[in-house]
C-alpha cells in the first residue's frame, strides 16, 4: 500500500512542473499575465504538497524507495531504467527545490508583474523544476545527466530572458558555455564508470566499486576527477566560475532558484551522491577541498568590490558553495548538505530582498546610487539583515551559523589546518562584504532620485515568500535535521573539547569582521572612499572588481587565440583541396552547358561525329 | 533483280543515307530537314530489301513495312511541328526556336 501511493506520489513531483510547463507554451500566448502566473505557481505549489506528503511517509518509514518507470532502451546489457529514487538525500534536495522553488516562483509573481512574456518566464522555471526533480530524483546516472543538461538548458533561457539587449545574450551564452565544459568532463566520467563497471545504476556503482579498485588506484582517481570537473563547471568553482557573475543578467527570481537556492549546488549534490567514488579517490577529494577554499577566499575579495547588488550575491554564492565544497574534500557530506540546505534558505531570502529593493528602486541595482532606502522598505530591509546575519554566520541566531561551524569543525577534526584557516579568512571577508552590502544600500543617504522615491511592494505575494525565507534563515532553519543519518559516510571523530574552542573563535571572527566593516562603513567612509581611488587600493580595487583578473586571462589565454586559429583556418589547405572537386564540376559543367545551343543542326551534327567515332573505334580495335 | 548484286544495292543505300545525312545536318530550312530525314529512312528500308533479297529471307520485306509505318508517323508529327513553327515564328528556320537551348 505504502510502495503503491509512493509509486504514484514520485513521478508527480516532476510531472506537475511538466504540466505547468506544457500548458504554458502550448497556450501560445492566449493566456494573460495572471493566468500564466496562476499556472506557473499553482504547478509548484501543487508540487510542495506532494513533497510534503512523501516527506511525512518517509519520516513514518525511512527506507530507499525505488519506482521504475520504463525502459529507456534495451541493448544486451545496458538496459538504463526511467527510475526514481528516494532516499534522506534526494527528499532534501527535493524539499529545497519544491519548497524555496515555489516560495520564489510566487515571488516572482510580483516580481514580474507588468513584464513582457511572463507566459515564456513561467514555463522556463517549471521546465527548470521538473528537470532538477529529475537530476535528484534520478537512480541512475543517465537521468541524472539528462536532469543536469535540463537546468543548464533553462539556465541559459533565462540568463537571456531580456533577450532585447545583446549583452544578457552574450552572459547566457557564456554561462552555458563554461557549464558545458563542466559538462563534458562528467560525461567522460561517466563513460568510464560504465566501461570499467558496465552499469550506469547509481547504487550499483556505488555497491561494485570498493569490489572492482582498490582505494587511490588511478581509474577511480580518473573517474573522481572527471566528475570533480562537472560539479566544478556547474557549482562555479574556480577555476570555471566566471560565468556565474554574468548570469545575474537573467531576472532576480531565476538568480534566487538557479544561480543560488539548486541548480548551483547541483555539483555539491552530486559529489555527495558518488561519495563512495570519491572516497576511494582520497587525493581528488583532498582537491575537492582545495578547490573549495581557493574559490572561498577568491570570491570573497572579489564579493568586496563589487557595486552591483546582485554581483555581491553572485559572488558570495561562489564563495558559500566553496565552503560546501571544503566540507566535502573532509568527508563531511552531510555537513556540506546541511550548510547546501540553510545556504538555499538565506541566499533565497537575500536575493528575494534584493530583488524588492531592486523594483521598488525603479530597477536601479547599483549600491553607489542607492541608500537610506530602510526607513521605505523594511521588509527588504529585515530580509537584508535575518540572511546577511545567516550569511555572515551571526552566532546563535542564525542557521548559517550553525551549518558553518560544522564544516569549519570537521576541517578541524579531519586535520586540515590550512583549509580551516581559509575558511575562518572567509569568514571573515563574508562578514565585511555583507555588512558592507547592508550598509551601502539601506544606510546613509539616498544617493538618486530612484532611491528617493523608493516604492515598497504590497500584499501577500510580496510578503510571504519574504516572511517565510526570513524564519528559515533564523536558528529555527538549523533545527530541520537533513534525514541523512546511515546514508553517508560519517565524517571523521575530533576532540570534542577542540569543538567549544572553534566555535568561540568562529564566532569570535564573524563578529569581528561585522565590527570592522560597521566602523568602516559607518565612521570611516571618506578615508575608504580616498583609499581606494588612488595608489595600490585603486589598483586592487579594480583587480576584485574584476574578480582577479581570471576573465580577461581567460579572454587572452583562450577566446582571443581561438578567434585567431578561427581565422586562420577559414582558408585553410583543406578546405582548398575539398573545394578542387567543386571547381572541377563547376569548370565541366561550364564545358558542357556551351554545347547547349538550340540549334537543330549542331546537335545532328554532333551526333554524327559521335557515332562516327564509336564506329571507327569498333572497326580499329583490334 | 538477281542480276543486280547485293553489293550495289548496299552502296546505293549508303548514297542516300550519306545525301540525307548532309542535308540534315547542313539545311536550314524545316521542309527540306523532314525531307532528308524521308531519305534516310528510305535508304535504311532500301537495304533491308537488298539484304533480304540477296539471303532469300522474307524478315527484310517485313521489316521495310515497319520502316514505312515509322516514317508515316513521323512525317506526321514533323509536319504538325512545321506548322506551330511557322504559326508562331513566321519562318521555318530552325534556328529561329532556340531560345531554350535545348
Amino acid at each position: 500500500m505504502m510502495e503503491l501511493s509512493m509509486s504514484l506520489l514520485l513521478p508527480l513531483t516532476f510531472l506537475l512542473p511538466l504540466a505547468g510547463t506544457l500548458i504554458l507554451s502550448l497556450s501560445n500566448g492566449r493566456l494573460g499575465e495572471c493566468a500564466s502566473a496562476t499556472v506557473g505557481v499553482t504547478s509548484m505549489g501543487l508540487a510542495a504538497i506532494v513533497t510534503v506528503l512523501i516527506a511525512l511517509q518517509y519520516i513514518a518509514e525511512p527506507q530507499a524507495y525505488g519506482v521504475t518507470l520504463w525502459r529507456w532502451i534495451s541493448v544486451e546489457d545496458f538496459q538504463p531504467s526511467i527510475g526514481l529514487a528516494l532516499d534522506g538525500l534526494s527528499l532534501t534536495m527535493l524539499g529545497i527545490i519544491t519548497g524555496v522553488g515555489f516560495l520564489i516562483h510566487l515571488f516572482a509573481a510580483w516580481y514580474m508583474q507588468g513584464e513582457e512574456g511572463i507566459t515564456r518566464f513561467y514555463a522556463y522555471m517549471n521546465l527548470f523544476v521538473f528537470s532538477m526533480v529529475l537530476l535528484v530524483l534520478g537512480d541512475n546516472l543517465l537521468l541524472l545527466f539528462f536532469g543536469w543538461e535540463g537546468v543548464g538548458l533553462c539556465s541559459y533561457l533565462l540568463i537571456g530572458y531580456y533577450y532585447e539587449h545583446s549583452a544578457n545574450g552574450w552572459a547566457a551564452f557564456k554561462a552555458f558555455i563554461v557549464t558545458r565544459t563542466g559538462d563534458v568532463f562528467l560525461a567522460i566520467g561517466m563513460f568510464l564508470l560504465f566501461f570499467e563497471l558496465g552499469t550506469l545504476d547509481i547504487a550499483e556503482i556505488l555497491r561494485r566499486a570498493p569490489e572492482v579498485w582498490a582505494e587511490g588506484d588511478p581509474t577511480v582517481e580518473l573517474a573522481a576527477l572527471l566528475m570533480l570537473g562537472g560539479a566544478v563547471g556547474k557549482s562555479a568553482q574556480l577555476p570555471l566560475h566566471t560565468w556565474l557573475a554574468d548570469a545575474m543578467a537573467g531576472p532576480t527570481p531565476v538568480s534566487a532558484l538557479i544561480h543560488a537556492a539548486t541548480m548551483v549546488t547541483a555539483g555539491v549534490y552530486l559529489i555527495a551522491r558518488m561519495n563512495g567514488i570519491f572516497l576511494l579517490a582520497p587525493d581528488i577529494l583532498e582537491l575537492t577541498g582545495i578547490i573549495g577554499a581557493l574559490t572561498l577566499l577568491m570570491a570573497g575579495f572579489a564579493a568586496l568590490a563589487q557595486t552591483d547588488i546582485k554581483r555581491v550575491l553572485a559572488y558570495s554564492t561562489m564563495s558559500q558553495i566553496g565552503y560546501m565544497f571544503l566540507a566535502l574534500g573532509a568527508g563531511a557530506f552531510d555537513a556540506a548538505i546541511f550548510h547546501l540546505m540553510t545556504h538555499a534558505f538565506f541566499k533565497a531570502l537575500l536575493f528575494l530582498s534584493a530583488g524588492a529593493v531592486i523594483v521598488s528602486c525603479h530597477h536601479e541595482q547599483d549600491m553607489r546610487r542607492l541608500g537610506g532606502l530602510w526607513r521605505q522598505l523594511p521588509l527588504a530591509y529585515a530580509g537584508f539583515i535575518v540572511g546577511g546575519s545567516a550569511l555572515a554566520a551571526l552566532p546563535l541566531v542564525s542557521a548559517g551559523f550553525y551549518s558553518k561551524d560544522e564544516i569549519l569543525w570537521q576541517q578541524l577534526a579531519s586535520g586540515h589546518g590550512g583549509l580551516l584557516l581559509a575558511g575562518m579568512v572567509g569568514a571573515f571577508l563574508t562578514s565585511l562584504y555583507t555588512v558592507r552590502l547592508i550598509i551601502l544600500t539601506f544606510h546613509g543617504k539616498p544617493k538618486s532620485d530612484n532611491a528617493r522615491n523608493a516604492e515598497a511592494g504590497r500584499g501577500l505575494v510580496h510578503g510571504v515568500p519574504l516572511i517565510v525565507l526570513a524564519v528559515l534563515s533564523t536558528f529555527l532553519g538549523a533545527w530541520i535535521d537533513p534525514p541523512l543519518e546511515n546514508l553517508l559516510p560519517a565524517p571523521a571523530e575530533g576532540e570534542e573539547s577542540w569543538h567549544l574552542v572553534l566555535e568561540l573563535v568562529a564566532a569570535g571572527v564573524a563578529i569581528a569582521g561585522i565590527a570592522v566593516a560597521a566602523w568602516l562603513y559607518l565612521r570611516r567612509r571618506g578615508w575608504l572612499a580616498k583609499h581606494t581611488s588612488m595608489g595600490w587600493g585603486a589598483w586592487l580595487w579594480t583587480f576584485w572588481n574584476h574578480a582577479w583578473g581570471i576573465d580577461e586571462l581567460y579572454d587572452r589565454v583562450l577566446v582571443k587565440p581561438y578567434r585567431g586559429l578561427v581565422r586562420i583556418l577559414r582558408r585553410d589547405v583543406i578546405d582548398g583541396a575539398c573545394n578542387l572537386f567543386a571547381k572541377l564540376a563547376w569548370l565541366l559543367h561550364q564545358g558542357l552547358s556551351r554545347t547547349q545551343t538550340g540549334k537543330l543542326r549542331f546537335y545532328a551534327t554532333s551526333m554524327v561525329a559521335g557515332a562516327t567515332l564509336i564506329l571507327l573505334a569498333l572497326a580499329l580495335m583490334p | 533483280m538477281s542480276g543486280v548484286p547485293m553489293e550495289h544495292g548496299l552502296v546505293l543505300a549508303a548514297m542516300l543515307f550519306a545525301l540525307g545525312l548532309a542535308g540534315l545536318m547542313f539545311r536550314r530550312n524545316m521542309v527540306f530537314i523532314l525531307m532528308s530525314l524521308e531519305i534516310m529512312l528510305n535508304s535504311a528500308g532500301l537495304a533491308f530489301i537488298v539484304g533480304g533479297t540477296a539471303w532469300g529471307q522474307p524478315e527484310g520485306q517485313a521489316m521495310f513495312l515497319l520502316v514505312i509505318t515509322l516514317a508515316a508517323a513521323e512525317a506526321s508529327v514533323g509536319l504538325a511541328l512545321l506548322l506551330q513553327l511557322n504559326n508562331r515564328f513566321k519562318t521555318l528556320d530552325t534556328d529561329a526556336a532556340s531560345r531554350m537551348r535545348g
